[in-house]
């Protein structure tokens, strides 16, 4: 009687252990990375199924230089939102071949990306998107609409987008699209 | 050659040397080879720290930072170079252009390099690595090429003249705010402003037409003289503090004619100007506009592959435009910008809100990635999403009015001015497009919606002008040329007429 008491409360003190670890580390685990200016490496998708792919639409410039096109890819299969995000950004700001022209500069990598309870997605790009930008309004609206309209049509949980440099908040990429706020979908962009 | 010859040969060479002397231009007697140097003030006064210029980018020697400083400079073993002050330490690494500033990393726009057998660093090392472990305080101004050592009160001194029908204003901002005050001295005006010196980064003006005033010039580190011209009669002065500038507006007007007695030789009367039909009625709803030249200084902008850069093409035709609506219309421009600088985003619509402008047009030029792109494009703002929700939540707020009782006030915020005016935006697209079409190659959406940062705050109608793209090389040839640029002024002052006159007719909204 008193073996399968302790035994009882053995396995009772391993449940409350495990319901607080769970508790505890696995919101931080699935919540958003902290941001602080500085923060390192490229993010690297952890979480992909290796194999699994699903179908996404990347966005590109179109043949007239002013508005982007729909183009279907294979991207990597993750199990969360922010880690499917991270995969389908990574996928859009890859370098592509002609006849394709990505709108985000080469060399711009992914630095981090969080969604928000409100599913406001925040890209953290290297400075490459502004320094290897090469100007104009036209240019820039698509960067900006490539990286909104390839989380926001692809993703549901994902309303917002806003773009970040070097982890900080920044007004423009290159003086002309306002940054400060998340921009939702706007197709208008897409041919 | 006989004796007697001989001197006066020489007399006549020696009076033709002194005549050439005297004919060089002072500052190649002054100072040997002009070299970029950075002023450096303090309250011992003013030194020059030579500047080096290495990519078009600024550099400054370590070894003259540590004898202006007090530096110890090391070059490691292993690569690292040192520079120690009272015991802190920066390490700088060759072709990196991260440094450690006490423990801390900073980043330099530019890694440190050899000029010569000397280690230069960009000029930013001074605001970024020194400043952090120096004992006063060092404030870098890279356009005027000041850096100021301590508590010392440099404000930017900016003055522009408009010239305003008969009269004229002339506007001098200093920031931070700086007392000035304004005096009469014989043919002049003479402006002191409260200060240690005056940060004078951009040029003081001349106006085109001397008769009021001649020129404004610098009397000595804290004064400036403004020259009257003849037709001078009287001028007032008023000092508002505009956010963390103090503006003081010196009215000029004319001498009363009147009262003169009839010159016995009276050049004829010049008749006056031929005034266009849309002359401006004293009652008009469009008193100022402000033109903003986009990008500027540093920021170029979009470029052409013939060298044809955003910022000079945008501000060569504001220029234009604020000439012609001026000259023709009496309608006061403001320019974001009259010199190549760049201008935060938020001033440029400071400038307009402040100045109480009734409408706003930013002029650009743009880029694609895509060398084919061409065409010309009115943008006006969009809001979506979080602005949207923002501006709606500003809402309003029932405040005491002085005499009791109770008034509703509209609170918005200031980022999102523009939301109240969009649809006159829109209608001032419509015109802009109505008067290029014909006259300006137009994309093929030549209005357009988009949220673009310089229009947001602007608290009156406004649009930003993509006049075609100099990414195209037949549109960059086309972009720079007079023709075109008179094409778009001549159809942006047609589209503010039609604009004045449907404000007038209360149309528009």
């Amino acid at each position: 009687m008193i073996r399968s008491r302790t035994t009882a409360y053995i396995a009772l003190g391993l449940a409350a252990v495990v319901l607080g670890w769970t508790l505890y580390a696995l919101p931080r685990r699935q919540s958003a990375p902290v941001m602080r200016a500085g923060t390192p490496p490229p993010a690297t998708p952890t979480a992909a199924s290796p194999g699994r792919k699903i179908k996404a639409r990347l966005f590109y410039v179109n043949d007239e230089g002013v508005r982007l096109t729909g183009v279907e890819r294979d991207v990597a299969y993750a199990e969360s939102a922010s880690d499917q995000a991270r995969e389908i950004v990574a996928a859009q700001i890859a370098p592509v071949a002609q006849p394709l022209l990505s709108a985000v500069p080469h060399g711009t990598q992914l630095r981090a990306l969080f969604i928000t309870d409100k599913g406001e997605a925040f890209v953290d790009l290297s400075r490459d998107v502004v320094t290897a930008h090469p100007g104009g309004s036209a240019n820039e609206l698509l960067t900006v609409y490539t990286l909104v309209n390839a989380l926001t049509a692809n993703l549901p949980a994902i309303t917002a987008v806003q773009v970040l440099v070097d982890g900080k908040e920044v007004d423009t990429l290159a003086g002309h699209v306002d940054l400060r706020r998340p921009l939702v979908k706007n197709l208008s962009w897409v041919e | 050659m006989n004796a007697r010859s001989l001197p006066r040969f020489s007399g006549a060479a020696i009076l033709a040397l002194a005549a050439f002397i005297a004919a060089l231009p002072s500052n190649l007697l002054s100072q040997t080879p002009q070299t970029p140097a950075l002023t450096v003030l303090s309250k011992d006064g003013r030194r020059p720290l030579p500047l080096v210029i290495v990519s078009d980018q600024e550099f400054v020697a370590l070894e003259d930072l540590a004898a202006a400083f007090q530096l110890a400079v090391h070059e490691e073993a292993f690569a690292a170079l040192t520079v120690s002050y009272k015991g802190k330490t920066i390490v700088l690494t060759p072709d990196q252009t991260l440094a450690s500033v006490s423990g801390r990393l900073i980043s330099l726009p530019a890694p440190p390099t050899r000029s010569g057998r000397r280690w230069v660093v960009p000029v930013e090392f001074l605001s970024r690595a020194l400043a952090p472990i120096y004992d006063s305080r060092l404030d870098l101004r890279k356009p005027s090429r000041l850096l100021i050592v301590g508590d010392l009160r440099v404000p930017r001194i900016a003055v522009r003249y408009d010239p305003l029908g008969t009269a004229g204003r002339l506007t001098i901002d200093a920031t931070p705010r700086a007392a000035t005050s304004v005096a009469q001295d014989a043919q002049r005006l003479v402006v002191k402003v409260d200060a240690d010196a005056l940060d004078l980064s951009s040029a003081l003006p001349t106006p085109s037409d001397q008769s009021l005033i001649q020129s404004v010039r610098v009397v000595d580190t804290t004064t400036l003289a403004v020259e009257l011209g003849p037709r001078f009669g009287a001028f007032r002065a008023a000092s508002q503090p505009v956010d963390t500038t103090l503006r003081t507006i010196i009215d000029i007007t004319a001498a009363q004619t009147t009262e003169q007695p009839a010159p016995p030789a009276a050049p004829p009367v010049t008749p006056a100007p031929e005034l266009p039909s849309a002359f401006l009625p004293p009652t008009s709803p469009l008193r100022t506009i402000a033109i903003d030249p986009g990008h500027g200084g540093e920021d170029e902008g979009a470029k052409g592959g013939g060298g044809a850069k955003e910022k000079d093409l945008t501000l060569s035709v504001s220029r234009r435009v604020k000439a012609t609506i001026e000259g023709r219309l009496g309608i006061r421009v403001i320019l974001t910008r009259d010199d190549d600088r760049n201008v935060p985003i938020d001033d440029r619509t400071a400038i307009a809100n402040n100045n109480k402008a009734e409408l706003f047009i930013s002029f650009h030029a743009n880029g694609s990635m895509r060398p084919s792109t061409s065409g010309a494009t009115i943008f006006s703002a969009v809001f979506d999403g979080a602005a949207r929700a923002a501006a709606i939540a500003g809402g309003g707020e029932r405040v005491p009015t002085f005499g009791g009782g109770l008034r509703d006030i509209e609170l918005v915020r200031w980022d999102l001015a523009q939301t109240r005016h969009v649809d006159q935006s829109n209608a001032f697209a419509a015109l802009i497009e109505q008067q290029f079409n014909g006259r300006i190659p137009l994309a093929k959406r030549p209005s357009d919606v988009a949220p673009l940062r310089v229009l947001e705050s602007a608290n009156m109608p406004a649009v930003l002008i993509e006049m075609g793209y100099l990414t195209n090389p037949a549109q960059e040839k086309l972009l720079v040329s007079d023709v075109f640029q008179n094409a778009v002024v001549q159809s942006v002052y047609d589209a503010v007429i039609r604009f004045r006159d449907a404000l007038a007719a209360g149309g528009t909204r």
